[in-house]
């Protein structure tokens, strides 16, 4: 697990900046990420930041009532655009989950040491992620006390779900999704909620962190058992996640319309999940680095990681867009055509090029380090990429369905003041807990960024040399 | 004056090599029940100290394979028998269209077995141990790595274990009360 930070150096090779900037300690490196939970207090920048979320996620409490109350007519739907900006808020929530279950479980079978500083954070990223995407169809059911119809139980009108329909896999899913990332996150955290509880200060802090730490001791036999279900896990996760977007994918290339009937949608998706994910991943390092003084931890390196799997990613979903075009030309379907040429010429057309700019033309300029090397321009160009993944499931949604086979049936869509209302309040969801997770528990994982520190390593005859 | 009995006696190191070390001393002094502490997991504690423990994949395996087995019965029953619905005369054992809801019950019961497995097996929740007796041990989540020779070892002695592990210069040796 470790490496030393100064790897022997060869004349006239340069050396690659370090996971973690030299001269820490096992001390050095749990006080000071320790210390952002338990000694720094609620400071003035958290507490604006956590204000503005909690009015947002106020106004989600308004837009669900009001729902709930008055019925969804309230939003923009209607026959033809039977979905809307509720499921186009599914997907591209559920894709930025992606990137957390990548970064924790398949970084972790491909030993990328790089992902420990960002693990942690990230896994949260994608619980509340699924925690927002998992809003919208149930609040899209139009009687979401019904929700759970869903689920197979017997029941008094001795009925059971379609196990043929995607809506159903999706539900399997996802909910296996949230449990899951759930465990691998707990999990994780356990050694870590245990030096909170022994380094607290306060006797609430630790009963609380003693309580959920479980009297983790550090024992070498729980370790040793610890690390084998870590990776069961991150081996679990990691078919996991490509089955979550594939299925959610599902949910369009199963039906019959112009747009989403079509093969490429699972690798695409899952491409699009993953891109859309690391965007937003970039979007909450840059800031919490800079206001945590964690540049130790998550280095330029990182920084520059990200921005390279956000290109290549990129490139895969450009890949997309290509094939898109040309399957619809190749197929000779005069619906498929017409659905291509609607998208580059017809009444949304303008969003179509604002997302081929987005997420084609803009993300190319990662290929320069100057610019993956620029906090700036790597916050602006991760903020285009989360504009422009929302903007693809908008296209993909709304204008396959505003205009599908009969010219008779076609309509508009625009979203109303609540399809807004709604998907700003799953923002402020998102950020509540994120603010409340980086007060009360550690966002980079303390036990394994221990392992980073050159000390870790056993040496002389002991060590096992080349693990 | 009797005296509490004792968990074991504990020698407290500075880095993770100092305790490999002393772990193989204490076994080639013939010393076999023992538990080393340490802030994070480290490879080589676990050989030095013989751990082969390779139950938990077994019960993944076991819990995979009764969340596959669920899952495929659930879809079957359900759709082929307890609620056919006769669509156009289409088969109603489909079974490519269950392997979806299939594999995520595979997932869902194999990581549920593998995070309860690992609480089982570790025996956690456990909020007391005689190893939170000893002062310093607060550091053994932060810095510091330990080795406890437990009472239950048969060469153990309370007044010798405590001299063997003094000559291994530990940071400090303290008896574990239980």
């Amino acid at each position: 697990m470790s490496q030393p930070t100064q790897t022997p150096q060869h004349p006239g090779v340069i050396p690659r900046p370090p996971f973690i900037e030299p001269g820490h300690t096992f001390e050095t490196v749990t006080d000071q990420i320790g210390a952002i939970v338990l000694d720094q207090g609620v400071r003035r920048g958290w507490l604006i930041g956590f204000a503005i979320a909690f009015s947002l996620l106020m106004l989600l409490m308004v837009a669900l009532t009001n729902l709930v109350a008055t019925g969804i007519g309230i939003w923009g739907i209607n026959i033809p655009v039977a979905w809307g900006f509720d499921i186009v808020n599914f997907v591209w929530w559920i894709g930025i989950g992606h990137a957390g279950t990548l970064i924790s479980a398949i970084l972790l079978l491909l030993r990328q040491q790089w992902r420990t500083s960002i693990n942690r954070f990230a896994e949260a990223m994608t619980l509340f992620a699924v925690a927002c995407a998992g809003i919208f169809p149930v609040a899209h059911l139009g009687r979401p006390w019904l929700a759970y119809w869903l689920f197979p139980y017997p029941n008094a009108m001795a009925m059971w779900p379609n196990f043929r329909s995607p809506l159903v896999w999706d539900v399997f899913a996802v909910s296996t999704y949230a449990t899951v990332s759930f465990m691998f996150w707990f999990v994780g955290l356990i050694p870590d909620l245990a030096t909170l509880r022994d380094r607290s200060p306060s006797r609430v802090g630790r009963f609380v962190y003693g309580m959920l730490a479980m009297g983790w001791r550090g024992s070498a036999l729980h370790w040793h058992r610890y690390e084998t279900a870590y990776l069961l896990l991150a081996g679990l996760s990691t078919p996991l996640v490509v089955s979550v977007h594939t299925i959610v994918s599902y949910d369009f290339a199963v039906s019959l319309i112009p747009g989403w009937h079509t093969t490429i949608f699972p690798p695409y998706f899952v491409a699009g999940a993953i891109y859309a994910g690391f965007a937003m991943v970039l979007t909450l390092a840059i800031p919490l680095r800079w206001y945590y003084d964690l540049e130790d931890f998550i280095t330029m390196r990182h920084l520059d990681n990200m921005a390279r799997v956000m290109l290549a990613t990129g490139l895969v979903v450009a890949y997309g867009y290509m094939m898109e075009a040309f399957c619809a030309w190749y197929s000779a379907s005069t619906y498929e055509e017409f659905m291509m040429t609607n998208r580059f010429f017809g009444p949304y057309n303008k969003l179509y090029w604002a997302l081929i700019f987005c997420n084609v033309v803009a993300p190319q300029l990662m290929w320069f380090k100057k610019f993956r090397l620029s906090l700036g321009w790597l916050f602006l160009m991760s903020i285009i990429v989360s504009i422009g993944m929302w903007l693809e499931r908008y296209i993909i949604i709304v204008v396959s369905l505003h205009r599908d086979f009969l010219p008779s049936s076609w309509g508009m869509y625009t979203g109303s003041i609540w399809d807004w209302a709604t998907f700003l309040g799953t923002i402020g969801l998102f950020s509540s807990l994120l603010f409340l997770f980086i007060r009360f528990l550690p966002m980079i994982s303390i036990f394994e960024m221990r392992t980073m520190v050159p000390e870790a390593k056993v040496e002389g005859e002991h060590g096992g040399g080349g693990h | 004056m009797k005296r509490a009995p004792l968990h074991g006696v504990m020698a407290e190191f500075d880095n993770p090599t100092a305790l490999v070390v002393a772990i193989t001393k204490a076994r080639a002094a013939g010393y076999r029940v023992m538990d080393a502490y340490s802030p994070f997991p480290i490879e080589e504690v676990s050989e030095a100290l013989h751990i082969h423990d390779r139950v938990l994949p077994a019960l993944v395996f076991l819990g995979g394979l009764a969340g596959c087995i669920g899952g495929f019965a659930l879809a079957t029953w359900t759709s082929v028998i307890d609620y056919p619905i006769n669509v156009g005369g289409r088969p109603l054992f489909s079974w490519p269209s269950f392997l979806p809801v299939t594999f995520e019950t595979t997932v869902l019961v194999a990581a549920a077995t593998c995070v309860l497995g690992l609480l089982a097996l570790n025996g956690l929740p456990m909020p007391y141990h005689p190893v939170f007796n000893v002062p310093q041990f607060a550091l053994a989540t932060r810095e510091k790595f330990f080795l406890c020779i437990e009472a239950t070892d048969p060469r153990f002695d309370r007044e010798e274990t405590r001299r063997f592990l003094e000559t291994l210069e530990p940071l400090s040796v303290a008896e574990v009360e239980d």
